[in-house]
């Protein structure tokens, strides 16, 4: 029996042990649902990022969770507790299940091996049936998939542009088709242009291959348009949780008001942004910020 | 009224191994004292090429920049003179102030070269710029950027490119560091700050939102090349050229895809 | 391909400017250390030697300049770097080469040993960083810092004098003659292997504590964090994502360490009576004997490069990044 919720978040907490104790995340709790965009919104800081690492157990030390729970309701009818699995299980489960598109993939892919050998190793850890040929051919069709093209195989990181470094990234994320993408901050270091195809790209493999993602970042205007769902993260807590529409046209929390009027609007009125000299500061007594 | 003119500007940098790179080609644009231009860009544009060169740290390699039509010096007290009148703000606030320094030698070293007020005055005027970008002298006047947030540290920043009374601003990128909920009030600021003392300010960014709502006139530039140019809303209304046209579909805009009758997440507008 | 072909050049033309000025230096020094000797000891020198003497030492100046640097590079080319003095005139290059082999085969085995063993302790104890096993290197340094000659003691007053298992010095046996046989090989293994442990032990601490701290920076790195989210095993991340970039900075040093090879281990031949290089040396000097002398620091620069290339090479080979920036 499988529900619709893929992922299931209770009270979930991450604090930093050092003097004094820093909570990043606090009493967390959303569900992902089965082939939906969850948006992931809030400043830096405010413990997105902690939190997707935190429910695939990827957190370092000092970092620990203190208490909630992260439940994955596979489509087999499985449920997998991210805290109750040991370390091997917990490697089986990585990539397999849920992968991870990381920020800046300038410093995310090794730059001495090939991204050829970094999709490749995916393979030879998870489908260790799998002969070499097969996963050459496999890597090489995975990066046709995300428009890089096989030809690119041998070649090294710092040999492909910005763009196409994510592209890799999120080929790798997809190699085992995942139920699960988590991506954190994929677009941000790139251009525009760029950015718009590669969100264009993974909404096609999203309608192809049906996973889920949880999309991080803090620009809202952009989770507007590709989320279904977005929460609002500030200082640890989501503050708000709705569609993308709701909360674009009815947000109920201050932050989020605060959060949505940051951005004017690229079309539309000029509104409360720049140039008017009579209108207050929004944000609080000068000095402050 | 002071004016700074582009006048067919090109810059090549030689690379090794791979020929010459044209970062600008034949760039033409005005700006004057009580005007705002966006300069809107893409990585790779050519931006940060032109903002160095309005500092003097790189020189043209053919055409001229001239201030109120003379060419702009390139070094002795003239160089120092027209460096007092075109202030810059950079993008990182951490990485432009001295991390050794008191904020109040960051902004005191200016008033004190430029000779802008006699000396008994200088710590008067430290106090009146860092309460004109809205920082609390007392509390900020002894620390070190460190012990500040982003936010106030490009005030910081922006005090001490005023401090000596500049008749134009660059601003490069001024808010692309900051905490998104910050940018507003730091860009409202430069605004207000502008109005206040006529100031000529080119806004460089890659962000067509904010330089609609910042700037009377927008340049789009592509691999170094104006390739549109116009009042602000015309530009990103009803723009003319390919790229400016593909700029702004790629950008989000929210209003127009919540607008519209059906809209698919990731589609574009 | 451009990139070696550049740093071949630039290694060939490095190699052309320390040979030339070998052969300006004699000719600037005021006074002369050749001629006196030579009158004395006129009847025992054949007439070629005598030649190839006043080329090496400037002497011959009744030649033009030119001509001089020709025959210089003749000599070379040739292979006669004079005739040594304290060794009963016997060619240079002979007696070199009877040291040399000594030291570069002790040396270099117990440096790369170092280097291996010290890389892979320092890269284990980086990853396990915080546990247990950070104690080794409080041991590894003491021993780095001990002075040498007081460890090369204590080992042979320990594992020679008391224990009796292994001779305390010298290369070989007394009266064998050097030939490849087995038991030959078998003494050359025993009379060096007191001295190999003792460089070894001496320089692990230097290799652990770099590595150590190359791998903690780059496991910070976010392809460190991206290889453990994909799954991949604890082995496998610290081979080929971690230790791999960690150990780019020690193979640079390890080049550095190679050039020393020749000439930098005179105490341990000191206390071990090893028939190496860096004795020969020390006993030219004392002896005077000029062309030993510039013989040997001929071929200690010429080693230099040697290594300075083959590092060049290796990092290229392991760092594709490299190959980019130069090309």
């Amino acid at each position: 029996m499988t529900t619709d919720d893929l992922l299931t978040v209770s009270q979930f907490s991450v604090s930093y042990d050092v003097t004094p104790p820093v909570e990043a995340v606090r009493d967390v709790s959303l569900t992902v649902r089965r082939g939906e965009i969850l948006g992931l919104a809030g400043e830096s800081g405010c413990g997105k990022t902690t939190l997707a690492y935190g429910i695939q157990r990827l957190l370092k030390p000092p970092a620990v969770i203190t208490s909630g729970s992260a439940v994955f309701h596979d489509e087999s009818g499985e449920d997998f507790d991210i805290n109750t699995m040991d370390e091997i299980q917990m490697r089986a489960f990585r990539w397999e299940k849920a992968s991870m598109v990381f920020q800046g993939a300038m410093n995310a892919l090794n730059p001495i091996i090939t991204i050829g050998a970094q999709l490749q190793d995916v393979f030879s850890t998870h489908r260790p049936a799998m002969k070499r040929a097969e996963r050459r051919l496999e890597a090489g069709r995975l990066l046709d998939l995300v428009g890089v093209g096989s030809n690119r195989l041998r070649s090294y990181p710092h040999e492909l542009s910005g763009g196409m470094r994510q592209r890799v990234m999120i080929a790798m994320a997809l190699a085992l088709k995942p139920q699960l993408m988590i991506m954190d901050e994929p677009t941000t270091a790139l251009d525009v242009l760029v950015q718009r195809e590669i969100i264009e790209q993974i909404s096609e493999l999203r309608a192809e291959f049906g996973f889920s993602v949880i999309f991080i970042t803090h620009d809202l205007p952009l989770l507007l348009e590709i989320s279904d769902r977005i929460a609002v993260m500030r200082d640890g807590r989501i503050v708000e949780i709705d569609t993308a529409r709701n909360l674009y046209e009815n947000p109920t929390h201050d932050y989020t008001r605060r959060l949505l009027a940051s951005f004017p609007s690229l079309t539309g009125e000029r509104g409360g942004f720049v140039r008017r000299p009579d209108e207050p500061a929004l944000a609080a007594e000068a000095g402050s910020i | 009224m002071t004016t700074l003119e582009f006048r067919n500007v090109s810059k090549k940098y030689r690379v090794r191994g791979s020929g010459d790179l044209l970062a600008l080609d034949k760039v033409n644009f005005t700006l004057t004292s009580g005007q705002t231009i966006a300069l809107v860009g893409q990585s790779g544009s050519g931006k940060s090429t032109i903002a160095k060169i309005l500092t003097q740290l790189e020189r043209v390699s053919s055409g001229e920049v001239l201030l109120d039509g003379t060419p702009i010096p390139t070094w002795g007290r003239p160089l120092r003179r027209y460096r007092q009148s075109v202030r810059m703000v950079f993008q990182d606030p951490f990485a432009s102030l001295n991390p050794a320094h008191t904020i109040r030698h960051h902004i005191e070293r200016p008033l004190r070269l430029d000779k802008v007020v006699p000396a008994d005055q200088v710590e008067e005027e430290v106090f009146r710029l860092l309460t004109r970008v809205r920082l609390s002298p007392e509390q900020t006047i002894d620390r070190r950027p460190h012990e500040l947030s982003g936010g106030q540290r490009q005030r910081v920043a922006i005090a001490r490119a005023l401090a000596s009374r500049p008749k134009l601003l660059i601003a490069d990128e001024p808010v692309s560091m900051l905490d998104v909920s910050i940018r507003l009030e730091v860009l409202n600021l430069l605004a207000e700050l502008q109005r206040e003392a006529n100031l000529g300010v080119l806004y460089i960014t890659h962000d067509l939102a904010t330089a609609r709502h910042f700037s009377d006139e927008i340049m789009v530039l592509h691999h170094g090349k104006v390739v549109e140019r116009g009042k602000a809303d015309d530009v990103i209304l009803r723009p003319q050229h390919d790229y400016t046209q593909a700029l702004r579909n790629a950008s989000p805009d929210p209003e127009k895809h919540f607008a519209a009758p059906t809209t698919t997440p990731g589609a574009t507008s | 391909m451009r990139f070696f072909l550049r740093r071949t050049a630039f290694y060939a033309f490095t190699a052309w400017a320390a040979i030339t000025i070998n052969f300006f230096l004699p000719r600037m020094m005021k006074g002369d250390p050749v001629s006196a000797y030579l009158q004395k000891n006129q009847g025992r020198i054949s007439p070629e030697a005598i030649d190839s003497l006043r080329t090496l030492f400037g002497l011959d100046s009744n030649k033009s300049l030119l001509e001089q640097y020709i025959d210089y590079w003749q000599l070379l080319f040739s292979g006669d770097l004079g005739r040594s003095f304290s060794k009963g005139l016997a060619p240079v290059t002979d007696v070199i080469a009877s040291a040399i082999p000594w030291t570069v085969g002790l040396v270099g085995i117990a440096t790369v040993i170092s280097f291996v063993v010290g890389t892979a302790i320092g890269a284990f104890i980086g990853w396990r960083r915080g546990s247990r096993a950070d104690g080794i290197v409080p041991v590894a340094t003491f021993f780095s810092t001990v002075p040498y000659f007081w460890m090369g003691l204590i080992a042979i007053a320990i594992f020679s004098t008391t224990l009796g298992w292994f001779p305390a010095s010298h290369a070989y046996d007394k009266g064998t003659q050097p030939s490849f046989t087995l038991e030959f090989a078998s003494q050359v293994i025993m009379h060096g292997f007191l001295p190999a442990l003792t460089l070894v032990i001496g320089s692990l601490g230097g290799w652990i504590l770099g590595m150590r701290n190359m791998m903690i920076t780059v496991l910070d790195e976010d392809y460190v964090t991206v290889a453990q989210a994909k799954g991949l095993r604890p082995s496998r991340v610290l081979v080929n994502y971690a230790a791999r970039n960690a150990s780019l900075p020690q193979l640079s040093s390890f080049a550095m360490s190679l050039g020393f090879i020749v000439g930098g281990t005179l105490v341990m031949e000191l206390v071990f009576s090893y028939p190496g290089a860096g004795k020969l040396l020390l006993d030219a000097t004392t002896a005077k004997d000029y062309p030993l002398m510039q013989g040997l620091f001929l071929v200690i620069t010429l080693t230099v490069l040697v290594a300075n290339i083959l590092a060049d090479v290796a990092y290229a080979i392991l760092d594709p990044r490299t190959r980019q920036m130069e090309a």
